[in-house]
């Protein structure tokens, strides 16, 4: 089941709905800081949060011009720098995570579907992803749609 | 009509304007109510398009569709093409029969009885939302009262209270009560003295002691006059047995346990604050009557997938949804109003930087479900008549129907409306486990009639919606500055417009907004051209 919150998640989760209310009024529930956390077991991440969009197959769907990618089978996962940079930074249609995510979960869901959904070798650990985020900065959107 | 001997309001400002200049102008719309408000300054009042010049616009939701109305005002040939078999866009209701397919293939029918429905999408308008009000009112669009803030709902936060919903009136009342204590014993200890003088302090007591309900000695306690806000142990009553008993008062603890500040400082939001609004009968009235005035020029089931451009024009190809045929469609200039997650993936002949910006929204993964339930037990149990019942778990509350109150019948009740995280468990889940995620954990509210009450769901989860995948954009303050301008200025013929394009993301008033000011600036492109 769902393990009990991490003080680094729940402070990273109330900065994000801070900085929500103060730049970006959009409709909003209203409930405040949630009790719900996210696992940190790749599995899980990948049903809770991943399978939204990429489906529970990881096969992906959409019709044409709508498309979200399949994550089984991709090719572009067999570099683990690359799904570390689209977890951090985003692209198009699929949001960034590191308000969502710590980076010992970004590493646990990139191994997840990187070994569960295609066989490529190797993992990532907490602190490739830090060290990422180490270098990239800030996250910046910027950035990342020049990343195609 | 007066209009034609008298000034308008909006010929008045015109006036004062070239009168006085800018600053009388603004102080003479703020004395007469308007101006800081909202950036509306009436409809455009277009005019004058050079003869036989077209529009094509993209997208059949608010902003596709102020785009038209007001272009072929000002004498523009527009065409319209929509993916959908409907106007409206986000602009959405979902009633009996409707038929929901989510991207997987995902498909739920929705059961609703007849009159009832579920407000997916947009559900409240602020009385400040002057573009949106208007264009109800041209159209005849009923607006009644959307129920926003309701002191009898509920306050659930599952580390608090052993888990027990509070009502709000009880929490806010005594988290007021107890940090006007506080500050009052500051202030009596002396520890402000540096910080107000002692006029100030005198009069800030006072102020304490009446705002907090404080006792004589400035301590908030257990009273009738305290009950008189939190409600009573035994209310008022008549005749012999009529005498009130107080209620008893939280402490501080479980107060800040609850995080019921998140709540009162919700309701205090610009955006949130009431008087809120809905259509009569559905969301949705709204895309409905635009599309009187502009359904003549929607074309739907077609689904762009390439839009193109050159020094004299535009031209879209698109697939008709239902046959797979394609055909094309060209003007002189393009509205696109297609959501940045489906704009990003087309065929866009356009500049880089305008591909980079519309590459940089992301959006938002919101969830509602409708809950239909066999009676009003929320009002004939709990006296609660519309407005929200927060909670800290997956569905993030559940809001009671705003409209029928008294009836008798099967009401739907919104059993989640969950954002970030959240929204993605939810759009993870398959319709059936979020309806018994949903019922589940509403159940905290009402537990004796939750289940035995219920009769159908449906659940809308907006990443799985094949034309938009996602809800609503989600700018920070960094990509805003390194791409906004970029997303709204006209590239070589076409003009971006939606919610998207404006600073009121995720409100209806901005894609209005934003229609008006891409439409104002190709017909000043077009005219100078
Ligand atoms: C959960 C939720 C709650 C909200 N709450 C509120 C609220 O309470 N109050 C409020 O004012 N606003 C609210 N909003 C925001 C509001 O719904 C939007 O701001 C507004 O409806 C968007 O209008 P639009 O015209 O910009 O975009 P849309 O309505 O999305 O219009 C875009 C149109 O483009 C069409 N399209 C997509 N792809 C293609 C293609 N390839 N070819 C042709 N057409 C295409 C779509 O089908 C759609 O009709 C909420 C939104 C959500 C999701
Ligand atoms: C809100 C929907 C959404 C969610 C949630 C989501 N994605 Fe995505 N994802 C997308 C879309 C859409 C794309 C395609 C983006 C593009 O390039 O236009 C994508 C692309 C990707 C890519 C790049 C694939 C390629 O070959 O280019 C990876 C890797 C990826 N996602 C991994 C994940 C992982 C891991 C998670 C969970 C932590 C996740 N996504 C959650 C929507 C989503």
């Amino acid at each position: 089941m769902i393990r009990a919150s991490k003080a680094a998640f729940i402070s990273s989760a109330v900065a994000a709905f801070l900085a929500a209310a103060a730049g970006d009024a959009q409709d909003a529930p209203g409930s405040g800081p949630t009790s719900v956390a996210v696992s940190d077991e790749g599995r899980k991440i990948y049903e809770q949060i991943c399978q939204a969009c990429h489906l529970a197959d990881a096969k992906g769907g959409g019709g044409a011009g709508a498309v979200i990618p399949a994550l089984a089978g991709n090719r572009n996962l067999e570099d683990p720098k690359f799904m570390i940079e689209v977890l951090m930074k985003g692209r198009g249609g699929m949001p960034w995570f590191n308000d969502i995510l710590t980076p010992s979960q970004m590493a646990a869901v990139i191994n997840y579907v990187r070994t569960h959904f295609n066989q490529f070798k190797g993992t990532v650990g907490e602190a490739d992803v830090a060290a990422f985020a180490a270098a990239a900065g800030k996250p910046d959107r910027a950035e990342c749609v020049t990343c195609e | 009509m007066t209009e034609d001997t008298l000034p308008t309001r909006r010929q008045l400002f015109e006036m004062i304007g070239k009168a006085g200049g800018a600053i009388a102008m603004y102080q003479a719309m703020t004395v007469l109510g308007h101006a800081a408000e909202t950036q509306f300054k009436g409809p455009p009042m277009l005019s004058g398009a050079r003869k036989g010049a077209s529009v094509l616009v993209l997208g059949a939701g608010l902003a596709g569709m102020v785009a038209a109305y007001e272009l072929r005002k000002a004498g523009y040939k527009v065409q319209i093409l929509e993916y959908q078999d409907r106007p409206g866009g986000r602009n959405y209701s979902v009633r009996g029969g409707d038929k929901i397919v989510e991207v997987g293939g995902a498909t739920q029918t929705c059961q609703f009885a007849p009159g009832n429905y579920l407000n997916p999408g947009p559900w409240r308008i602020p009385h400040h939302h002057r573009t949106l009000l208007h264009y109800c009112k041209q159209f005849g669009v009923e607006l009644e009262p959307f129920i926003q803030l309701n002191h009898n709902a509920f306050v659930h936060n599952s580390k608090a209270f052993g888990g027990k919903p509070q009502r709000y009136k009880e929490l806010a009342v005594d988290f007021k009560g107890h940090v006007a204590e506080l500050l009052g014993k500051s202030l009596n200890t002396g520890a402000l003295d540096d910080k107000v003088t002692a006029e100030d302090k005198a009069r800030l007591l006072e102020a304490l002691r009446e705002w907090g309900l404080l006792d004589k000695n400035m301590a908030y306690a257990a009273s009738l006059r305290v009950s008189g806000q939190r409600g009573y142990d035994r209310a008022p009553g008549g005749g012999v047995g009529g005498a009130p008993t107080p209620s008893a008062i939280n402490g501080l603890p479980d107060l800040l346990d609850s995080h019921v500040w998140t709540q009162m400082n919700f309701y205090f939001g610009y955006v949130m604050q009431t008087t809120m609004f809905q259509p009569k009968g559905g969301m949705d009235m709204i895309g409905k009557g635009f599309a009187k005035q502009v359904g003549d020029l929607i074309t739907y089931n077609a689904r762009v997938v390439k839009l193109a451009q050159n020094g004299k024009g535009v031209t879209a190809t698109w697939e008709d949804t239902r046959t797979g045929a394609t055909a094309t469609a060209s003007a002189d200039w393009c509205v696109c109003t297609i959501p940045p997650p489906v704009l990003s993936q087309l065929e866009l002949q356009a500049g880089d930087k305008l591909k980079a910006a519309i590459r940089a929204v992301p959006f938002s993964p919101q969830c509602k479900i409708g809950l239909e339930m066999k009676s009003r037990f929320w009002e004939e149990n709990y006296s609660i008549y519309g407005g929200h019942s927060f909670t800290d778990q997956t569905i993030g509350l559940i809001s009671y129907p705003n409209d029928k109150m008294h009836q008798d019948g099967p009401a739907v009740l919104l059993g989640a409306f969950a954002n970030e995280a959240n929204g993605l468990i939810l759009a993870g889940m398959t319709p059936e486990q979020r309806i018994e995620t949903a019922l589940q954990q509403g159940a905290v509210f009402h537990p004796a009639e939750y289940r035995s009450e219920f009769l159908n769901g449906v659940a809308v989860s907006w990443p799985r919606m094949p034309w938009i995948l996602g809800c609503t954009s989600r700018w920070t303050d960094e990509n805003r500055a390194a791409h906004y301008q970029n997303l709204v200025a006209l590239d070589g013929r076409i003009v971006l417009a939606g919610e998207h394009a404006s600073y009121y993301g995720g409100w209806m008033e901005g894609s209005l907004l934003s229609g008006i000011d891409a439409i104002t600036r190709i017909h000043q492109r077009a005219l100078a051209a």
